[in-house]
C-alpha cells in the first residue's frame, strides 16, 4: 500500500485531537481498563490541566505502568544508587539510568551490559516470549553504542514432571536458541532451576554484554534544534500491544481484524541486520542520539528522547511504516513490534544515514524534528493528538511507598530445620549411603547435566568463547592483541531467599563474585533482574525491601557497582507468589584470557593436589540435599563477604601466577557435587579424602559432602606450585587442606573409606536426567 | 591496527604490506554470522582476508573464496535459496566453473548455498532429532586431495565445531553412490552421526577438487583456547590447505 492510501485508510477513525479533549472535558475514557488506577488517571487531568487524548491516554497508561515506571520498587533501588563509594565509581563510565550501565576496561575499551526479565510473555508463549527477551536485550546493548558479543539466560521452571514443564522448556529454549543463534552471538552460560513454585510463573531472564571503544559510547537524547526524528528497522504492526484491546472504541470501523496477541513476534534476521547497520552508523557518527523501542515502544522512545535531551520533540504519527494500516494511533503509540530503532540525525547526516539504510536493506521513515518548546507534540495528519511535557510521561510517574511487614510465617519457617525435621532423619552414613546419596544428586533436576539446554546455542561464534557453561563463569576476548577480556556468571538461589531475603540476596550476589573469582577474573561490576511476587502483598514487598537492602549493602562490603538491571513483580499464581528470586549478573575483567581456570581437571593434571579452601559448617538448611527431599525451612548458609573477597583474591592471584590449573566454586550441592563435576567435566578421576577436612572442621563424611556453606572452592595445584600455593593461603589466614590428587589412570572419583564412584555410571546418571523428561 | 586484529566495526579488509600472498574473499550476506571468524582463520595462516559484499559484483582480483555459515537473509524460504541469487554469488558460481577454477569453500549455510547454486549436489533438511545442536564433532577426512583438504591424512581424524539446525545432508540414492565411487566425500562423521545425514556425510567435493562444502566449522577451531574443548586447532589445516593449492604445492 503505497503512504496516499495508508493515509486515507487511516483518515477513516475519528481523532481525539487536542483541541477536542479540551472542548469535551466530561467524555468517559477508559483508564482502568488500561490498567491506571484512579488517583494516576487525576494526575494525568492534573499534570494536563484539561482530559487526555486517547493518545495521551495510551502513552500514560504504559508509561506509567509498573514495568515501565518502577513505582514500587523506586523507593527502595535508590540504594544501589546511594551505597556508592568514589572507589566504587572509578570505572562506571555510563550509571543506572541509561539503557545500559558502560565500564571501563582500560586501553580505550568498555564494556556494557544488563540482564532483564522476559517472564510473562515466555508463559503466555514460550517460543517467542524467550526469543523476544533476547532482541530486546540485545537492543539495549545496540543503542549503547556496542557490538553486542555475548547472551546469558538465568532460567527458571516448574516441577520437572509437570506436563505443562515441557511445553514451556521446549519454547523457551528452542526461542533463546532460535534468536541467538541467529545473531551470531555465543551463549556462554545461565542457570536451569525447576521448582514447582516457578509452575505458573517460569523465570526467563536474558542477559546481553557488548564492547565498545570509549568514544562510541552513545546515549538516548535527543538534543539540536532541527535535528530530524527517524525510525527504523521493522515495520510497526499489531503485536505486543498487551491491554489495548479498548483503543478500538476510537474506530467507527468494525471490519477491522481481531486484536492479536499480546506477545510480540521476533525476526531475528531483521535484528541481525540491525545491529551491522546501527554500527556502521555509530562509525560513521551518524546519529546525535538513539534509542531501541522495547515495552512502550513509541510512547517510550519518543518521550525518554525528549525528556532526556535539551528541547521537545514534533512527530507526525501517520510517517510511521506499518504492517497494518488498519492501527488507530494510540495502538501505533503503544505497539512493542519488535526490531526498531529511533534516532536522532543532524541535517547535513540525512544522505549519508540513508545510503546506510539502503546498504543494508532495512526501511526508515523519517517522523518529525526536535523542537526548543519543551512540549513531546505529536500529530495525526496534522492534528494534534499528543502535547505533553515529556517528563511527566518518562520520569515523573507515580511513585509508591508500598507497605511491608516481615511475614508471620517467617519465624516458623525459619524455626524448621532440615536435620531436626522429619525429612532429615536417617541421613546417609555409610560408604555405600553416600555414595548412592551423590549420584541421585548430581542426577536430580537441579543438579543433572544441563547440556541438553546448552548444546541447543551456538557457544564458538564470533571465536572469542575462552569459557563457557558448563564452567563457572563465561568468558569472552576483547581485544585480540593484548588477550584482555571479561568474564560473566549469573546466579541466585531462591530458597535461600525465600528462607532469608536480605542474606539470600547477599548470597546471590556472594556466588556470582566467587563464580567469577573462580574463573581467574576481577569482578567488576553488577546488574540485577529482582523477580518477585505482587508488591501489593506486603509480605512480598518485605522480600523485595530486604533483598534489595541486603544486595545494596553487600556490593557496597564487595566494591562492585549495580550499573543496571530490572526488577520483574507480580510474579505470582492467584495468592501464591514465586520464591523471592534475585538473578544477579556479576562482571569480571582479566588481563589476559590465556590465564582463565577451567572448572575441571585433564589428563595431563594427573597427580595434581586437589584442595579445598575454605571453611565447612553443618549448613543443610535450603540445599539440595534437602530439597530432594522435600524440606524447605531454616536459615540459609551464612554469609561471609570478608571471607569471599580473600578467597576471590587468592583464586585471581592463583590464576594470574600459574599456581592453579583448574577451579570450581562450592555452591548447590556443595564439595560433593562440586568433586563429580570437577572429574566430569575431562572424564578424568581423582582419590581423596575427608579425614583431615572432617577432624578439622568438626564435621561428618556426610556434612563434608553436601553441606552448602559459603566461601569456598576446590582447586588442582601442580605438585611444583604447592608450597607457594600453600603459603599464599597461609599468609591470607585462609583455611585450606589437601583433600588428595588427580588420578590420570583412574576413570572413578574415589572418597578413600567411603566410596569409589565409576565416572561413566556418574556421567550416565548425570547426562539422562534432560533427555529423560524432554527427549 | 596490526595484521591479526579484527575491527569492532566496519569491513575488515585491510591492506596487510608485509604480506604479498593470497588474497581469500569471504562474502557476506545479510544475516551472515561467521564472516569475521573466516577472516581471522585466513589472516592467522597469513594469507589476507578480503570482505566481499553480496549486493556486488566485482570479486577483487581474489585467489579464493569462503562462504561463511550464518543464516543468509534469514533462511526463511529455505537455507540458500535466496542466497544463492545474489550477484556476488553469480560471479562465484562462474569463477568456480571456469578453467582457472577457483578454490571455494563452503561452510554451514555455506554449503547449503553450494548446494543451491548446484556447485555440489544434494541438499540439507532439518536434523533429524529437530534441535538446533552445537558439540564438538570428530570428522574422518576420506578425501585429502582438494583444494581444501590436501594438508590433511587419508584417514585422519580431526575434531571441529559442529553447530546447525539444518544439517541432515540428503540427495538421491544414485547420487550417493557416485559421490562414493568417484571419492568426492570429503568428510564423514565418526561414532554418532548427529543430524541424520546420508552415510555419515559431513562434507563433499566437486569432481575438479576446487569446491568444498561442509556442515561443521573449521573456522572454530584455529586457534587454541577459542576452540573444541578450548584446545582444538583442527580447522587450519583447510586454510594451508588452500594456500598449498595456490602456489602449486605437491603433497
Amino acid at each position: 500500500m503505497s503512504a496516499a492510501e495508508q493515509t486515507a485508510e487511516q483518515k477513516k477513525f475519528n481523532m481525539d485531537t487536542v483541541a477536542n479533549a479540551a472542548a469535551t472535558p466530561d467524555t468517559e475514557l477508559p483508564w482502568a481498563e488500561l490498567g491506571l488506577k484512579q488517583n494516576e488517571f487525576e494526575e494525568v487531568v492534573k499534570v494536563l490541566g484539561r482530559r487526555p487524548t486517547a493518545a495521551e491516554l495510551a502513552m500514560y497508561s504504559v508509561m506509567w505502568s509498573e514495568h515501565c515506571s518502577y513505582k514500587s520498587s523506586k523507593n527502595h533501588l535508590r540504594q544501589f544508587g546511594d551505597k556508592v563509594t568514589e572507589e566504587m565509581k572509578k570505572d562506571m563510565l555510563v550509571g543506572i539510568g541509561e539503557n545500559a550501565g558502560v565500564t571501563n576496561l582500560g586501553d580505550g575499551w568498555a564494556v556494557t551490559f544488563k540482564i532483564e526479565s522476559h517472564n510473562s510473555p515466555t508463559m503466555i508463549e514460550p517460543y517467542q516470549g524467550a526469543a523476544t527477551g533476547i532482541g530486546g536485550i540485545v537492543r539495549d546493548i545496540i543503542s549503547m553504542g556496542a557490538r553486542p558479543v555475548a547472551v546469558m539466560d538465568p532460567l527458571r521452571f516448574g516441577a520437572i514432571d509437570h506436563p505443562d514443564t515441557a511445553r514451556v522448556i521446549h519454547g523457551a529454549v528452542a526461542g533463546i536458541g532460535g534468536y541467538g543463534n541467529s545473531l551470531g552471538l555465543p551463549n556462554i552460560g545461565g542457570e536451569v532451576v525447576f521448582d514447582s513454585v516457578y509452575q505458573g510463573n517460569p523465570l526467563v531472564n536474558a542477559l546481553a554484554v557488548g564492547i565498545m571503544r570509549h568514544e562510541d559510547i552513545r546515549l538516548a537524547n535527543a538534543s539540536g534544534l532541527g535535528n530530524k526524528v527517524v525510525l527504523f528497522g521493522a515495520r510497526t504492526g499489531g503485536d505486543g500491544i498487551g491491554g489495548a484491546s479498548i483503543l478500538s472504541s476510537e474506530s467507527f470501523d468494525d471490519t477491522k481484524p481481531s486484536k492479536r496477541p499480546a506477545v510480540q513476534v521476533g525476526d531475528p534476521f531483521a535484528e541481525k541486520v540491525l545491529i551491522e547497520c546501527c554500527l556502521e552508523l555509530f562509525k560513521g557518527s551518524l546519529v546525535e542520539g538513539i534509542q531501541d523501542l522495547g515495552a512502550a515502544g513509541i510512547s517510550c522512545a519518543t518521550s525518554e528522547l525528549a525528556s532526556n535531551g535539551d528541547g521537545g520533540m514534533d512527530i507526525e504519527l501517520t510517517s510511521v511504516l506499518l504492517r497494518d494500516p488498519s492501527l488507530t494511533p494510540g495502538e501505533i503509540l503503544m505497539s512493542e513490534s519488535q526490531e526498531r530503532m529511533m534516532a536522532v540525525v543532524s541535517p547535513e547526516n540525512v544522505a549519508a544515514f540513508e545510503a546506510v539504510m539502503d546498504k543494508w536493506a532495512v526501511e526508515y521513515s523519517w517522523l518529525g524534528e526536535v523542537t526548543d518548546t519543551n512540549r513531546l507534540v505529536i500529530k495525526w495528519d496534522g492534528e494534534v493528538i499528543v502535547d505533553v511535557d515529556p517528563r511527566t510521561v518518562a520520569h515523573d510517574g507515580p511513585l509508591y511507598d508500598r507497605p511491608y511487614a516481615r511475614p508471620e510465617w517467617q519465624d516458623a519457617l525459619q524455626a524448621d530445620t532440615f536435620k531436626a525435621s522429619e525429612a532429615g532423619a536417617n541421613l546417609p552414613a555409610t560408604g555405600d549411603e553416600l555414595k548412592a546419596a551423590l549420584v541421585e544428586l548430581m542426577s536430580s533436576p537441579n543438579m543433572c547435566s544441563k547440556s541438553w539446554v546448552t548444546n541447543q546455542y551456538d557457544r564458538y561464534v564470533g571465536g572469542n568463547t575462552a569459557l563457557a557453561s558448563p564452567d563457572d563463569a563465561g568468558v569472552i576476548r576483547v581485544d585480540e592483541e593484548t588477550g584482555m577480556g571479561v568474564a560473566l556468571a549469573t546466579d541466585a538461589n531462591g530458597r535461600y531467599t525465600f528462607l532469608d531475603p536480605y542474606h539470600g540476596a547477599q548470597l546471590a550476589l556472594a556466588e556470582s563474585y566467587r563464580n567469577v573469582a573462580t574463573s581467574g577474573a576481577v569482578p567488576l561490576a553488577v546488574s540485577d533482574c529482582l523477580n518477585f511476587g505482587s508488591p501489593e502483598d506486603p509480605d512480598v514487598m518485605w522480600q523485595l525491601a530486604e533483598a534489595i537492602r541486603g544486595l545494596s549493602d553487600a556490593c557496597m562490603e564487595l566494591g562492585v557497582p549495580v550499573t543496571g538491571g530490572n526488577v520483574s513483580l507480580y510474579n505470582q499464581t492467584g495468592a501464591t507468589p514465586i520464591h523471592p528470586t534475585p538473578v544477579v549478573a556479576m562482571l569480571g575483567k582479566f588481563d589476559d584470557v590465556a590465564r582463565r581456570t577451567p572448572s575441571g581437571w585433564r589428563a595431563d593434571a594427573d597427580g595434581q593436589a586437589i584442595y579445598l579452601l575454605g571453611t565447612t559448617f553443618d549448613e543443610l538448611d535450603g540445599s539440595e540435599f534437602a530439597n530432594i527431599r522435600g524440606h524447605l525451612g531454616g536459615l540459609p548458609p551464612k554469609v561471609d563477604l570478608a571471607a569471599e573477597k580473600t578467597l576471590g583474591a587468592i583464586l585471581i592471584n592463583a590464576s594470574r601466577d600459574g599456581m592453579i590449573d583448574s577451579a570450581h566454586d562450592l555452591s548447590e550441592g556443595g564439595l560433593g557435587a562440586a568433586l563429580g563435576e570437577m572429574a566430569l567435566r575431562y572424564g578424568v578421576g581423582a582419590r581423596v579424602a575427608l579425614d583431615d577436612l572432617c577432624e578439622r572442621d568438626g564435621v561428618d563424611a556426610f556434612t563434608a559432602l553436601f553441606s552448602e556453606s559459603q566461601a569456598r572452592a576446590v582447586v588442582a595445584v601442580p605438585r611444583s606450585e604447592e608450597v607457594r600455593f600453600n603459603d599464599m593461603a597461609t599468609a591470607r589466614r585462609f583455611p585450606v587442606v589437601r583433600l588428595g590428587v588427580v588420578d590420570a589412570a583412574s576413570t572413578s572419583l574415589e572418597v578413600q573409606g567411603q566410596f569409589d564412584l565409576d565416572l561413566n555410571e556418574l556421567s550416565e546418571a548425570h547426562e539422562a536426567t534432560l533427555p529423560k523428561y524432554f527427549g | 591496527m596490526s595484521a591479526t586484529e579484527l575491527p569492532l566495526i566496519g569491513d575488515y579488509t585491510t591492506p596487510v604490506p608485509e604480506l604479498n600472498g593470497a588474497r581469500i574473499g569471504v562474502i557476506t550476506f545479510p544475516g551472515t554470522l561467521d564472516d569475521r571468524d573466516a577472516a581471522r582463520a585466513i589472516r592467522l595462516t597469513g594469507a589476507e582476508a578480503v570482505s566481499l559484499w553480496h549486493a556486488d559484483h566485482d570479486l577483487q582480483n581474489v585467489d579464493a573464496v569462503v562462504i561463511p555459515g550464518g543464516f543468509s537473509y534469514g533462511d526463511y524460504l529455505r537455507a540458500g535459496a535466496i542466497a544463492r541469487f545474489a550477484p556476488m554469488m553469480g560471479n562465484i558460481i562462474d569463477a568456480a566453473n571456469s578453467d582457472a577454477k577457483l578454490p571455494v569453500l563452503g561452510i554451514c549455510n555455506g554449503f547449503q548455498i553450494l548446494t543451491e547454486s548446484h556447485l555440489l549436489p544434494g541438499s540439507m533438511v532439518k536434523n533429524d532429532h529437530l534441535k538446533f545442536l552445537c558439540r564438538d564433532q570428530i570428522l574422518r577426512v576420506e578425501n585429502n586431495t582438494t583444494a581444501w583438504t590436501n594438508q590433511y591424512g587419508l584417514g585422519e581424524e580431526i575434531t571441529i565445531v559442529l553447530k546447525n539446525q539444518d544439517g541432515q545432508y540428503v540427495a538421491d540414492e544414485k547420487t550417493l553412490d557416485a559421490l562414493e565411487a568417484e571419492g568426492r566425500v570429503a568428510f564423514s562423521y565418526v561414532g554418532w552421526n548427529p543430524n541424520g545425514s546420508r552415510r555419515n556425510i559431513a562434507g563433499i567435493t566437486n569432481a575438479a577438487g576446487n569446491v568444498v562444502g561442509l556442515m561443521p566449522h573449521p573456522e572454530h577451531a584455529v586457534e587454541a583456547g577459542f576452540g573444541p574443548d578450548h584446545t582444538g586447532t583442527d580447522g587450519l589445516g583447510f586454510f594451508t590447505s588452500v594456500l598449498t593449492h595456490l602456489v602449486g604445492g605437491q603433497k
